[in-house]
């Protein structure tokens, strides 16, 4: 009788203790994070035996609606959420999302372990930052060889400045027929204006929110420039953006001489975008000097998390674990934001699908050599009003300073 | 003096109360779901989104963070260049998509209505299957089809160029469709074209069954043709089933967004071309963010087409429908 009420009584604190000590956390992820997380929570409970992780996935844009639902209406935020970089600057208006800037969490602490520009992009203007970096997206320009072999042009030739790249391309094209030097001549453009910002300046804002988008900006105007002298030679596919069906079939057709992306762009080529092309493919530094990213994920902390220690400890193993930040890198090939992921033997290897080339080491660079970039509220209508003013210019029907000069007027309108 | 007795009611058994409880409110717990259902999803967003539109609100900075602005909301909207932009889209393809729909089921409903009586079934869900296909599905042909480069139509249309004599009325080179000005908005009527035709047959058929026989018999027997059935009865009678088709068009039309979406994604095709007002809408809150703005377009939409309808209504509807013959 008493044996068997010790024994209940001793069962009964176990458990008890186990509920206290053993706590369960959600993390909001989308695809390829998902496997990245997943591969990661082996080593995580290894540390942390107490903590549970439950694993959320959805498709991009539903994982970034639910999230601004949630951030919405207060309620129904996971503990840990993805953000991928382009709505980090939506999320960190208001106080959806803890700010780790600050004790118990001094995110600040680990900022000079990290790629320069990544800190800066999930910080607010009055010096709140919202979310931690993850993987990054170092910008480099993918070229044929044999198409450039064919045209009697050297790689060089491609990346010494703008307009080598535009008489390379011309040859390039006149060599092979039915091929483009590049699937849309607004990717020059996307990256020129992110070239050559004077401090202070955001991309189409500066510090005291004055529109920089102007007939007389240099960076603006010498961007659709030489946009325009790449559509006129008839050098792009106008295949729109990344990922559209004419982008894919072009690349699918192997009709693309080069393209201007993310390092992440080598695994869908492999994977699915370019396949019959393996070893046809090379890395090369942006024309012109330029260093720009594309893309990038974070991870951040809803305020409405009941277990914001926990997510603390989750995101600091993500992020800030060497080890870690490699593994993901094998699983997914998503670049690490920590600099001493980079440095792994893994980095000096060759690249398979790009005939073996070193461009690990390109893309490292790179990374290290991208400025910060001040982001603003109303980035994305300004960016949707120049891309606008760009393709009139593109089609023949507006002039660059008619283009530039009503692109101003209207996001002018939009920011008081 | 006498003190008056308060009379106190004689307590009904418990059963004959249960009896008046049901009789007098059973009814309204049955037609309860409706309500409560069309009050949460529909007469609170129609209310909240009235509310918001009088307010400045970037949903992901919480609740809290509204702002009253007044009629800011609107008078941006209506100062707003691209705002009149999408207006003017729609209007467009509303008429590039909506005439040719009912010009083609009319006459299709009636030849299916005239001859195809053992098989009318079959062409008819034939007709229906576009209406009832997945959007994406859709999506990934017909830009497939205009595709500049790669599309079938292009393909097509350069072949018949070498043809003799008729080859100078097709282009020698390919016509980037969704890429210029002149082209998309009549692509994107296409799809809307033969998206809803089916749907416009279906209608029109179950008006010609409600015609009855014997008028057109009669017809034949004085000796009327094929076309003057279809001009002296079947339209006349038609005129109720044509009002409740054209009505849905012209409401659905001004509420264009699928189809334009999936052609030419969120950028709107080529120079704006093909964004519609709802399209904006949803750009203004999806990737702006700024919902206030939004709902109040929302609104503007809504009190264009109410005065259309109601235009509509007083040219095509009632009291056009008893006839003056």
């Amino acid at each position: 009788m008493h044996k068997i009420a010790l024994a209940l009584t001793l069962a009964l604190t176990a458990s008890l203790a186990g509920a206290q000590a053993k706590k369960t956390i959600t993390i909001g992820v989308f695809p390829d994070l998902d496997s990245v997380v997943k591969a990661a929570l082996p080593g995580f409970n290894k540390k942390f035996p107490n903590i549970e992780v439950k694993i959320n996935s959805l498709a991009y844009a539903d994982h970034h609606n639910a999230l601004t639902t949630a951030l919405a209406t207060g309620s129904g935020a996971n503990d840990v959420e993805a953000i991928d970089f382009g709505y980090v600057a939506k999320f960190a208006e208001g106080g959806g999302l803890v700010d780790i800037s600050k004790a118990p969490y001094n995110a600040g602490q680990y900022r000079s372990r990290f790629v320069a520009y990544t800190f800066p992009q999930a910080m607010t203007d009055d010096g709140r930052m919202v979310a931690m970096p993850t993987d990054i997206g170092p910008g480099s320009m993918f070229y044929r060889t044999d198409l450039l072999q064919k045209a009697g042009v050297k790689p060089t030739d491609l990346n010494k400045s703008w307009d080598s790249y535009i008489a390379a391309g011309k040859k390039i094209v006149a060599a092979n027929p039915g091929t483009f030097l590049i699937p849309d001549a607004s990717e020059v453009e996307g990256i020129m204006i992110r070239s050559g910002l004077k401090p202070g300046e955001g991309l189409y804002f500066d510090k005291d929110n004055k529109v920089l988008v102007s007939p007389t900006n240099p960076r603006f105007v010498n961007a659709f420039t030489v946009a325009k002298q790449i559509r006129d030679a008839k050098l792009d596919a106008r295949a729109g953006a990344a990922f559209s069906s004419d982008w894919t079939t072009a690349f699918q057709k192997g009709n693309l001489a080069s393209e201007v992306s993310g390092a992440w762009l080598v695994g869908h080529m492999q994977n699915w975008l370019a396949k019959d092309f393996a070893g046809k493919w090379a890395a090369l530094q942006l024309p012109g000097n330029s260093f720009t990213s594309y893309g990038g994920s974070f991870y951040g902390i809803p305020s409405q998390s009941k277990n914001k220690t926990e997510a603390w400890e989750l995101i600091k193993y993500l992020t800030t674990d060497a080890n870690q930040q490699i593994l993901a890198f094998k699983t997914t090939g998503a670049f690490p934001a920590l600099r001493a992921a980079q440095t792994a033997p893994l980095f000096n290897e060759g690249v398979p699908y790009l005939a073996g080339q070193k461009a690990r080491q390109l893309w490292r660079t790179a990374a290290n050599r991208i400025q910060p970039i001040d982001v603003n509220r109303l980035d994305p209508v300004a960016d949707q009003i120049v891309a606008d003013a760009l393709t009139s210019v593109l089609d023949g029907s507006k002039t660059v300073e008619q283009a530039l000069s009503e692109a101003q007027a209207l996001i002018q309108r939009r920011a008081r | 003096m006498q003190a008056r007795i308060p009379t106190v009611p004689e307590r009904l058994p418990l059963r004959a109360r249960w009896d008046n409880f049901q009789r007098r409110y059973a009814p309204y717990i049955f037609i309860s779901p409706f309500f409560i259902l069309f009050a949460i999803f529909g007469l609170f967003p129609i209310v909240f989104s009235l509310y918001l539109s009088f307010h400045a609100w970037q949903p992901a900075s919480g609740l809290g963070s509204m702002t009253f602005v007044g009629w800011r909301n609107f008078t941006d909207n209506l100062t707003d260049p691209t705002f009149w932009q999408s207006l003017k889209n729609t209007g467009i393809i509303a008429l590039e998509s909506g005439i040719p729909q009912h010009l083609i089921a009319i006459p299709l409903a009636f030849a299916i209505n005239m001859s195809l009586k053992r098989v009318q079934g079959l062409v008819t869900a034939l007709y229906f299957l576009p209406y009832i296909t997945s959007v994406v599905a859709i999506a990934v042909i017909f830009v497939t089809i205009f595709s500049w480069q790669y599309g079938v139509l292009n393909v097509v249309l350069t072949s018949l160029h070498s043809l003799p004599l008729i080859g100078g009325l097709f282009p020698a080179e390919n016509i980037n469709w969704l890429g210029n000005r002149n082209f998309i908005q009549p692509a994107v009527a296409s799809v809307v074209v033969w998206r809803y035709v089916g749907w416009n047959v279906v209608l029109y058929l179950s008006g010609l069954q409600a015609i009855p026989r014997d008028l057109y018999e009669a017809a034949s027997v004085d000796g009327a043709s094929v076309w003057q059935q279809f001009r002296y009865i079947t339209l006349p009678l038609l005129r109720p089933i044509m009002f409740v088709a054209i009505t849905l068009t012209l409401i659905g039309n001004l509420q264009l967004f699928e189809e334009p979406y999936i052609i030419a994604g969120d950028s709107g095709g080529i120079g704006n071309m093909a964004l519609t007002t709802v399209m904006y809408m949803y750009r203004t809150y999806n990737f702006y963010s700024d919902a206030g703005l939004a709902a109040a377009m929302s609104w503007l939409l809504f009190i264009l087409i109410g005065a259309l309808t109601f235009l509509n209504n007083r040219i095509f509807g009632k009291s056009r429908l008893s006839g003056s013959d």
